[in-house]
């Protein structure tokens, strides 16, 4: 029996491959409303997937098709009251944004999911998305980095700021709360000493405090599952630090091997047990019912992208609106063939990680077919779970809750406490 | 119904508000439940689009009330994210408003407008926003921008944030993702201008990522209640949301607001006033009054009641029995005992000790007694029929245009209200009975925000409202 994998789902838009937009049924509008994510989020829920992400940016994603997206974790938002197992990961960017509120708006997510979310934590690092917001010239990923994992301390630091049951509601006292089990945070980060006038209405902004407690008790998780990409060794840094989850690409199942035992190297490096960190590769998938004609769509889709005509993976590409290329030079594998030969080639990397996120060319065709045929392949094979294991991503991804830092007695709670007093 | 109900026909709005952290929201009764829970959410919800209401509204304060320095500890505490709920509500309902505050000081223009946007697509044009202001360093201490602004900068602020943001929502015509325009799979080009604004408080440039909002601009709310805050209004607001629930006070605030109007070129029906409003319901009068008495002593335990003087007094009271006689101890007016939203409620604080000391003595109240006294809001008590009669007299009498219902108990405390009063409502034709429009701006009964006009590249698209994006 082979070794059961994670496998997640990218549901971004008309799909992942830079010309998906050329393919997709779905109409260019849909691709605002929350029915076009439902039913890929569905699909892969029914597949008993562990999550779906979504990606997001300030800018407009450097790539053809619509010049925009939806907010990720909104849209992420809308779709917990109509799922109940899939984990929802949402891109939250960490530069731009204030800390309290990005840490309130994952906790929050993970409220409404009762314990489904996920981070998946990215820079703003293109002129265009630092002159959206007008505060800060656009900074080396290095400096974008390192501000990232901050952000991530910073967040996790919010999220334990209420100890788990704090809230008390004792009757007898008046006290709705306990307040010795409340906590500032007191972070702060010095991104630089100087202000330069140049910099504009903002020249006083080198850098943030959070004073804390959040306004947000913690969340049912405990800490909502951390994902960071990895692609770069600023990246790699911050992931080996904070990550739960650490999505890699590679072309084959060998370099992605390499690639876990880096992670996890840096992991340890970290100070940190690589066996509470996944690592999970990137796969392109164009699904067709003949390998020919799956070769000639992945084909026909490459041609109609202008340049080298890579499938783009995730990051963003070369921008169309003079944005610098951030994306990283790993490229990822691409699987076209049949459903019943994608099953072999998801055994093949089954060894080399501990899960994949599956990036369907086209939406939702690609993730259709995937569901329809090679789910059942999977199940049978024992690759895929037929059922969850939990009702939480952290627990269906076999990570343990984390203790709160201020909990007198490191204990670890296998699941959540309930957050839902209220009938439904 | 008697002919005399339909008098002018004017309509009543309703909004229902999430119980908010502070006393008005009674925790301790068993029927209490989360306020946290996204299932408190959905069932307010559900319960305010049975009964016809316009929108859900949620408060929003970004850092937890002190007092004396120590985490106030007393009232429910707590609320998940804003918008985050708003967009997991836009799920559960099908023509609910659904409004949130957010701050103007510790927000970014392009990212509060992108939201914004994203949550009216989700929702099919339901989204409001409550734009608030707040310059308090206590709150500031959580965010980068401290507590620099004063209180005139910080309208100047929200003013220009609110124009960065309508810029955005400009930004897509229209018919840029029509199915029409032959494009296929993106934008048409040239549908998407850039936006430039700049100023002494943002220097933003770039395009908008997410199209122009299905309500063209999402309603916005004004809480404010000062002279300026009243013309931030006026200039730019849909509704106020106002604590002028009184008929006298209220018909003052109405006639104040909507003067303001005419001087930025809009006329009465386009700023909705509608009063933040308590209610307590009883078959009869005796029962409802019985009723209103048992929830302000859970209102004001013994415990809020000293915590309240205390706010006025700057001082420690605890060795006080709350339900003994008023303090005789002199008020320290320099000290400042509470850190958050409530701080800012005494204007005056020494005309206000003197106002209670005389009448606590002049009608021999008890301390708690004198709070459950002067800390009672607008409220409307009485059986169904008097309640609905006493809201249409507001409304008919022109002190406001409908209300911001606050219930006291989390999540089913609008219930009995929806099953008693609505109906009433709804048979004298103050309340819809279904809902007649699209969106919420169309609901609320306002003008729609027609596209800016770019020129003469585009076919005229006649007047009112733009073309919104295709539903699926
Ligand atoms: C009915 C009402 C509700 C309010 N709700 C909020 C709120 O939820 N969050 C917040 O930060 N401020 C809230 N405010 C505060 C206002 O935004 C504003 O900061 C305050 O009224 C002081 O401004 P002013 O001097 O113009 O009145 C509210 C004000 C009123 C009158």
């Amino acid at each position: 029996m082979a070794h059961p994998l994670h496998i997640g789902a990218a549901i971004d838009g008309a799909g992942s491959h830079p010309a998906a937009h050329r393919s997709t049924p779905a109409a260019p509008y849909e691709l605002f409303t929350a029915a076009h994510y439902a039913h890929s989020a569905r699909l892969a829920e029914r597949a008993t997937l562990d999550y779906v992400t979504l990606d997001d940016s300030f800018a407009a994603p450097g790539r053809p098709g619509v010049p925009g997206r939806p907010d990720a974790l909104l849209t992420l938002a809308a779709l917990a009251p109509v799922t109940s197992g899939i984990g929802l990961v949402p891109t939250v960017t960490t530069t731009h944004t204030e800390p309290f509120h990005v840490s309130k708006g994952i906790a929050s997510l993970d409220h409404a999911s009762r314990g489904r979310a996920g981070w998946l934590v990215e820079v703003s690092d293109t002129e265009d998305d630092a002159r959206l917001v007008g505060r800060r010239p656009v900074a080396p990923a290095e400096e974008l980095w390192n501000e990232a994992g901050a952000v991530v301390d910073a967040a996790s630091a919010l999220w334990d700021s209420w100890e788990d049951g704090a809230e008390i509601r004792d009757v007898a006292t008046g006290r709705f709360i306990d307040r010795d089990r409340l906590h500032y945070v007191d972070h702060e980060y010095v991104r630089r000493e100087d202000a330069r006038p140049e910099d504009g209405p903002h020249a006083e902004d080198t850098g943030w405090t959070v004073r804390g407690p959040s306004i947000t008790p913690r969340p049912p998780q405990g800490h909502p599952v951390v994902f960071v990409r990895a692609d770069t060794d600023d990246r790699l840094r911050t992931a080996a630090r904070y990550a739960d989850a650490v999505l890699i690409r590679a072309r084959t199942p060998e370099r992605a091997a390499q690639r876990r035992a880096e992670v996890h190297r840096a992991v340890r490096g970290a100070g940190r047990d690589p066996g509470q960190v996944r690592v999970l590769a990137d796969l392109g998938i164009v699904l067709d019912r003949d390998r020919r004609i799956a070769e000639e769509r992945s084909a026909r889709l490459d041609a109609l992208v202008p340049g080298d005509g890579a499938p783009e993976t995730g990051a963003r590409g070369t921008g169309i609106s003079g944005a610098k290329p951030s994306a990283p030079s790993r490229p990822a594998a691409t699987f076209a063939g049949t459903p019943r030969d994608l099953a072999r080639e998801i055994e093949a990397w089954s060894e080399a990680v501990d899960g994949l996120t599956l990036r369907p060319a086209v939406l939702p065709v690609d993730l259709e077919r995937f569901a329809a045929d090679t789910v059942p392949l999977l199940k049978e094979a024992g690759i895929l779970r037929t059922a969850r294991t939990a009702d939480t991503l952290r627990g269906n991804l076999g990570l343990r809750r984390p203790a709160n830092r201020h909990a007198p007695t490191a204990r670890t709670a296998p699941t959540a406490p309930a957050s839902e007093g209220a009938p439904r | 119904m008697s002919a005399s109900d339909r008098r002018t026909g004017r309509r009543i709005r309703l909004a229902a508000h999430f119980p908010g952290v502070n006393n008005t929201t009674v925790w301790a009764d068993p029927r209490s439940h989360s306020q946290i829970g996204f299932g408190s959410f959905a069932h307010l919800a559900r319960t305010a689009e049975r009964g016809g209401f316009d929108y859900l509204f949620l408060a929003e304060g970004l850092r937890l009330r002190e007092h004396r320095g120590r985490i106030h500890d007393l009232d429910v505490m707590g609320r998940p994210d804003t918008l985050t709920v708003l967009a997991a509500l836009s799920a559960v309902t099908e023509h609910l408003g659904l409004a949130g505050t957010l701050s103007a000081t510790y927000n970014e223009p392009y990212e509060i407008s992108r939201q914004i946007a994203t949550l009216d697509h989700l929702s099919g044009g339901r989204a409001a926003w409550n734009v608030v202001t707040s310059s308090d360093a206590f709150t500031g201490e959580n965010f980068r921008r401290g507590g620099y602004l004063d209180h005139a900068d910080r309208y100047e602020r929200a003013e220009s944030f609110l124009r960065a943001a309508r810029a955005f929502w400009d930004s897509w015509d229209t018919d840029a993702l029509s199915p029409h325009t032959g494009t296929r799979g993106t934008a048409r080009p040239g549908a998407v201008h850039p936006v430039s604004h700049r100023d002494r408080f943002f220097d933003i440039a770039g395009n908008a990522t997410v199209p122009r909002p299905p309500q063209g601009h999402p309603v916005i709310i004004q809480a404010g209640d000062s002279p300026r805050g009243r013309d931030l209004a006026a200039a730019q607001a849909d509704v106020v949301f106002s604590r002028h629930g009184g008929l006298e006070e209220g018909r003052e605030f109405y006639a104040d607001v909507k003067a303001r109007l005419p001087a930025h070129g809009r006329d009465e029906d386009d700023l909705l006033i509608m009063p933040a409003a308590t209610l307590v319901l009883g078959d009869t009068e005796e029962e409802a009054a019985e009723r209103a008495r048992h929830i302000r002593y859970q209102q004001v335990s013994g415990a809020t009641a000293i915590q309240f003087v205390e706010q006025v007094w700057g001082r420690d009271l605890s060795d006080h029995d709350p339900e003994g006689p008023f303090p005789t101890v002199e008020p320290d007016l320099d000290t400042v005992v509470t850190q958050g939203k409530a701080a800012a409620r005494f204007h005056d604080r020494a005309a206000k000790a003197r106002e209670w000391r005389d009448l606590a003595e002049a009608e021999g109240l008890s301390l708690r007694e004198l709070v459950v006294r002067v800390s009672a809001r607008q409220t409307f008590v009485g059986t169904p029929r008097t309640v609905a009669d006493t809201l249409v007299e507001h409304v008919e009498t022109r002190a406001c245009d409908g209300f911001v219902l606050v219930p006291h108990l989390t999540p089913g405390g609008l219930d009995e209200f929806v099953d008693r009063v609505v109906p009433l409502l709804r048979e004298r034709g103050a309340l819809r009975t279904e809902y007649e429009g699209a969106t919420l701006r169309e609901n609320l009964g306002l003008r729609p925000r027609p596209a800016p006009d770019r020129g003469a590249t585009r076919e005229p698209s006649g007047a009112g409202e733009p073309t919104p994006v295709p539903g699926p």
